[in-house]
């Protein structure tokens, strides 16, 4: 895996980066990823794809927008978290939840729309 | 006034309250909403990645069949989806003509609905004036208003209000002879899809949502999206939280009981 795919579908250019923190900052999910917000920009630029695509943190992301909104040089590194991850269950046999799985995480109240999302952000 | 309207799959089920509340509501400030005829699921998030095409169609299709230039939303997660599908329509190229290629439209498709959120109607036609002015039971409590992620953000596509320091729900709670609360979580993420992935995480993040606005005075939330009311609900904490809609009918008399939220 190289990173050219990764800023090809997400016109993301992380060297425009200047490493302000400020995306992990305001990351609702930063306990929950190993690589945090700014360091994923960092190892986009570097090319550590594939460390990404194995790691937890793809699955957490929240997808708030929050460090998108809050970026002051507009890297959005949202768009880089969708990217991996797409770059994972875009491959055979990868998706990270599957329909069969869901009856087992239903409960009565939870809505469609819980449904549909996850199932559109883990799988293909 | 007869405006084309997208409902989305949640409010055809278990946010059917939010729709409902709506149409009553809206008849009563004569506006009648239409629903567009053989609408298919947003898909209920927005695809970052510039590649996905086919999972961002449904929402062309549902732009394309608005009438008379204007798509009412209801539902933040759909609202987002056709808002931002419909701004890459304008501006990327390659998208706009994929789209129109496969689709083979009639008449090509290039962004020209205007996406609208009830809120946004009630807001600029309606006017808060007129409103509040229908209003019949003033609600006269303590809400605040829980925007979360989705109609806000990213500013630059959603153009509804600052996404940082909104006011788009206190101008409408205000209406409703409600106090609005200001509190800081507002527009934080109450942990969205990832319930099914983490539960712990999305009941992490509600709580702090619920807190927050506990401490800053509040004694209800008003929501417009059916996962935020889940994860927050789900969460407990002893807030209720309520469709802005069903606030908006118990204010103009609607709601069956007439008082309570």
């Amino acid at each position: 895996m190289d990173n050219r795919e990764i800023t090809r579908i997400t016109g993301v250019n992380p060297r425009k980066c200047m490493r302000c923190g400020k995306c992990s900052a305001v990351c609702p999910a930063y306990d929950e990823m190993e690589y945090h917000p700014h360091q994923f920009v960092a190892m986009i630029e570097g090319g550590a794809v594939e460390e990404l695509a194995n790691s937890r943190g793809i699955w957490r992301c929240l997808s708030c927008m929050a460090c998108m909104e809050r970026c002051p040089r507009q890297v959005e590194p949202a768009r880089l978290v969708e990217a991996v991850r797409l770059k994972v269950i875009r491959q055979a046999g990868k998706n990270h939840l599957l329909p069969d799985q869901i009856p087992g995480l239903l409960d009565p109240d939870m809505p469609q729309q819980a449904l549909v999302s996850a199932l559109r952000k883990y799988g293909k | 006034m007869v405006l084309s309207y997208y409902p989305g799959c949640t409010l055809k089920n278990k946010a059917a309250d939010l729709d409902r509340y709506a149409r009553l509501s809206l008849e009563k400030l004569g506006i009648t909403l239409a629903e567009l005829p053989n609408w298919q699921c947003c898909g209920g998030v927005y695809p970052m990645a510039s590649d996905e095409i086919a999972t961002r169609l449904a929402a062309v299709r549902a732009l394309a069949g608005a009438e008379n230039g204007t798509l009412v939303t209801l539902c933040s997660a759909c609202h987002h989806v056709l808002k931002r599908t419909n701004e890459d329509l304008k501006q990327d190229e390659t998208f706009r003509t994929r789209v129109n290629n496969y689709l083979a439209p009639d008449k090509p498709y290039t962004g020209q609905t205007k996406v609208v959120h009830v809120l946004e109607l009630l807001r600029d036609t309606v006017g808060f004036d007129r409103l509040a002015q229908a209003v019949t039971r003033p609600l006269g409590r303590k809400i605040g208003a829980y925007y979360g992620c989705l109609l806000l953000r990213p500013s630059r596509q959603m153009q509804l209000d600052d996404p940082e320091n909104p006011r788009l729900m206190e101008d409408f709670l205000r209406a409703l002879g409600a106090e609005p609360v200001i509190y800081a979580m507002r527009n934080e993420c109450c942990g969205g899809y990832v319930t099914l992935e983490s539960p712990g995480l999305a009941a992490a993040r509600a709580r702090d949502i619920l807190q927050d606005a506990q401490a800053a005075g509040a004694v209800e939330l008003a929501t417009a999206c059916p996962l935020c009311m889940y994860n927050l609900t789900k969460a407990g904490a002893g807030l209720p939280v309520t469709y802005f809609t069903r606030l908006l009918a118990e204010a103009l008399g609607l709601t069956e009981d007439g008082t309570d939220g």
